[in-house]
């Protein structure tokens, strides 16, 4: 008797975690176009290394579905003064080899941020010090203001000082000649995420798993994930297409109508924080590449304006978007800290106006002007380039397009290639999501010992705008803040420094039994995803 | 002899670092390695300093030299893209090339010489006919419309094998091999047969074209004359002597295979080493670049030594003149 209610016992508790493994057992299969370079958060500062990262190690803060700022690691904070804030930190959380995290472990994360190869840098060094009030408190002091740190401190993930120390891995490693040193934490994780890596081959397949002891309760039922980096565009749809993949990106636009016609899969798409804009050479005396010679049209404003109002935005959305694009006034996405919908107005399309104000600068025929166009960048960059080219021809301006593969065109546009172009195309997301970083990139004037305007290539280059730029930085009230954001954005729209575009689309495909938040800033993060099958 | 191998090695040399100083040459144009390193906030400062240690402010000659210094102690650096020694990413890379290569070379032989045998010795019958245009269509069609229509129809359509990658692999040692589970047999099917299709039609071709030569020939009138079989005929006396060019160019293929499995890789994402060098290039991974051009040169060096050699050893024509 008893013996059998004992196997009977057995039987129903054999049966019981058969049945809750079947329930359990959630694969997630997913496909970008390459792989994450490295598993070193501090190794290289790119949105899909630290997008896959991200569900495996964790930040002080961290953004949720909607690009809300949310505390992750931290519980909560407060600014002592404009320049220290207090951070409490969260009690009860495991790194993957079971060590606990505390302050120490804070610390410890930025100065390896700081090493001399670490991809985090400059994200780090806005931080002058760190100081342990006790073991669940920090106070971060910055060298000025920085209103946006805790939106920086999102992409500064955590590391294990112990598990650091215990694997020579202190330092960020050398992208190149002695990678050999600290070389641990490039291969091997140890974070606090809800996912730990269980098989990792660089370029072929990434295998993650649940991890049990995570502190938090995310909404995914997904139990295993497995990450493919597939480059091919038509191999990447196949692969989803063929049910072997649950999710893909990016998929071609071009593929939408093919996927929502398949059965079980669909094409997700969003607007993307990602603006893309049109820049001019208002620098040289003459320009690279133009048929006006002894002078750079570029730096009549009436010129400037008459390239603005030729682009119709609303066509190249038509005609080469496929509807799937957000026309746009601004240099920043509604995502970013700091839009204001109300100087969201794009340049009007007006050909007539175009015509007008050239003839009155003196083109009444046009000119002749070189354009630089990345091909594998941006969703349809190509496309929009050769579309520009031929709006501007109605206008008279005849556009010598030079379009070519990113590794080449930014090495001939940025300040490595001497911001050689006199016309261009390029795309920009805040990787802080804050409109500083715009200003500081592309608005300011360039100034390479102060770091700023790096990508600003045609240089643009206003006084108060520069001024601004730095009231930005540090001002704390939102409000003030805000006025010189909108004064900063008026200017630039006055003087036609640079024409906006749109706000390019994320292109994702993925199963209909799965279910996925898809982020603006293009981040698959696994604690949203839902398989329900 | 000797003289002769020593002879023909000293030009292997020659070859190789004409193909390396070729090669570096042309990496001046593929772009700026440093943009695909850093992020887009890294200050202008921090980008020079990375040029700087990694050697790339030097000029090409000094490049080039120290390139062919560190190459010839089996050192070919740390690639840009994946962080790791590019002798050990390629030593990694290399099974799955070389199992995809030579699964497609076997293919080819298999089906090609009969399917040439065959439209040869039946030229009027309808299967020699539809034979040839197909293998017409073989020879016309890309590598990679082929992938992707097969991909379409036994991947998307009818589900019976996997489009991409290579399926479960068992480490033997430093080898992975595919060929030993069920998945990373029939990953290699599609892939393998994308592969094989130039290489079989251009062996169609040549067998059926050699083979009709050698009919022609007086000794196989002879042979009919005294009244053999057929099939002695045919098997005996005009296939052997068909396959000797026919094995020559084989050999030269096996080659080209190899390289030409860039392609195949990158439509299937079969992790070889062609699909390091498409993504290599694309982000400017110079030492990836760079070794796995001199590696493909080392293979047609090799086997041209190989045939060369074997050129004297059948031909004492050659060697009176050597």
């Amino acid at each position: 008797m008893k013996i059998r209610s004992l196997a009977l016992l057995g039987a129903a508790a054999i049966a019981i975690s058969a049945m809750s493994a079947q329930v359990q057992a959630k694969t997630f299969r997913y496909a970008f176009q390459a792989d994450a370079q490295s598993l070193d958060p501090h190794g290289l500062n790119e949105t899909f290394t630290l997008g896959f990262l991200g569900n495996v190690y964790e930040g002080l803060t961290g953004y949720d579905a909607q690009m809300n700022l949310i505390p992750l690691l931290a519980t909560k904070w407060e600014t002592v003064s404009p320049t220290v804030w207090r951070f409490h930190l969260r009690k009860g959380v495991k790194f993957h080899d079971g060590g606990t995290f505390d302050a120490d472990d804070v610390i410890f994360t930025w100065k390896r941020a700081t090493s001399t190869e670490s991809g985090q840098k400059a994200r780090a060094s806005l931080i002058s010090n760190i100081r342990k009030i006790d073991d669940y408190t920090v106070e971060i002091e910055t060298a000025g203001p920085v209103p946006t740190l805790a939106r920086e401190l999102a992409w500064l993930y955590i590391m294990d000082k112990q598990w650091s120390e215990k694997h020579n891995a202190t330092e960020a490693a050398k992208p190149a000649s002695a990678g050999r040193e600290n070389a641990w934490a490039t291969t091997h994780e140890n974070g606090t995420g809800p996912f730990r890596v269980v098989e990792r081959q660089p370029d072929v397949k990434t295998v993650m798993e649940r991890f049990e002891g995570y502190w938090g309760k995310p909404k995914t039922n997904v139990t295993k994930v497995i990450f493919t980096p597939i480059s091919q565009a038509a191999t990447r749809v196949a692969a989803l297409l063929s049910g072997q993949i649950d999710l893909a990106y990016p998929v071609p636009v071009q593929d939408w109508n093919r996927l929502n016609a398949a059965p079980g899969v669909k094409a997700l798409t969003g607007p993307e924080a990602r603006t893309i804009f049109l820049g001019m050479d208002q620098a040289r005396d003459e320009l690279t590449n133009s048929s006006v010679k002894g002078k750079n049209p570029f730096k009549d404003i009436r010129v400037r304006k008459a390239f603005a109002h030729a682009i119709d935005l609303n066509a190249i959305k038509r005609a080469i978007m496929r509807g799937a694009s957000w026309p746009s006034g601004l240099m920043w996405a509604p995502q970013v800290n700091g839009y204001n919908p109300k100087m969201n107005v794009p340049y009007k399309y007006d050909p007539a106006l175009s015509k007008k104000l050239l003839a009155e600068a003196g083109y009444p025929d046009g000119f002749t002007v070189g354009m630089d166009c990345p091909n594998n960048r941006y969703v349809n960059d190509e496309k929009i380039c050769q579309a520009v080219a031929s709006m501007l021809a109605k206008v008279g301006i005849k556009v010598d397009l030079l379009a070519q593969p990113k590794s080449k065109y930014f090495a001939k546009v940025t300040a490595s290639g001497g911001y050689n172009t006199p016309f261009y195309l390029l795309g920009w997301t805040p990787g802080s999501m804050d409109v500083h970083n715009v200003f500081v990139n592309l608005i300011a004037c360039r100034d390479k010992e102060r770091n700023r305007g790096k990508y600003n290539i045609g240089d643009y280059c206003n006084k108060r705008v520069d001024e601004l730029t730095d009231l930005i930085a540090a001002e704390t009230d939102p409000k003030k803040r805000q006025a010189y954001i909108d004064e900063g954005a008026a200017i630039l729209k006055k003087e036609y420094g640079y024409i906006p575009l749109h706000q390019q689309p994320l292109s994702w495909g993925v199963r209909e039994d799965v279910s996925v938040a898809q982020r603006a800033d293009n981040v698959m993060d696994i604690r949203n995803v839902v398989v329900n099958r | 002899m000797l003289l002769f191998i020593a002879r023909r090695l000293a030009q292997s040399v020659l070859v190789m670092l004409t193909v390396a100083l070729i090669a570096f040459t042309l990496f001046q144009y593929v772009g700026d390695p440093i943009n695909n390193m850093v992020d887009q906030d890294t200050s202008l400062a921090e980008r020079e300093r990375i040029r700087k240690q990694l050697g790339l402010d030097d000029p090409v000659h000094v490049q080039f030299w120290r390139f062919v210094q560190n190459a010839a102690h089996g050192e070919f650096g740390i690639s840009y893209r994946l962080r790791k020694p590019v002798a050990e990413l390629i030593a990694e890379r290399f099974p799955a090339t070389l199992e995809l290569s030579m699964i497609s070379a076997i293919l080819a032989l298999a089906i090609g010489i009969p399917m040439g045998i065959y439209t040869a010795l039946n030229r009027e019958r309808w299967p020699a006919k539809l034979f040839m245009t197909l293998s017409l269509v073989g020879v016309s069609l890309p590598t990679f419309l082929i992938g992707i229509f097969l991909i379409l129809i036994f991947g998307v359509q009818l589900r019976w094998l996997p489009t991409f990658g290579r399926g479960e692999v068992v480490q033997l040692g430093w080898w992975s091999t595919g060929l030993l589970t069920a998945s990373g047999l029939k990953s290699l099917i599609m892939p393998a047969i994308t592969l094989a299709v130039f290489q079989m039609t251009l062996i169609v071709r040549l067998v059926r074209a050699e083979m009709l030569e050698v009919m022609r020939t007086d000794y196989i009138k002879f042979a009919r004359a005294r009244g053999l079989k057929e099939r002695a005929i045919n098997f005996g006396h005009a296939l052997k002597n068909t396959l000797v060019p026919v094995i020559t160019i084989i050999g030269l293929q096996v080659g080209s295979i190899i390289a030409f499995a860039i392609i195949t890789e990158s439509v299937f994402q079969w992790p070889g080493m062609g699909l390091l060098f498409v993504q290599a290039i694309s982000e400017v991974d110079i030492p990836v670049m760079a070794a796995y051009l001199m590696l493909i040169a080392l293979v047609f060096v090799i086997i041209n030594l190989i045939v060369d050699i074997l050129y004297v050893v059948i031909d004492p024509r050659l060697r009176v003149q050597s």
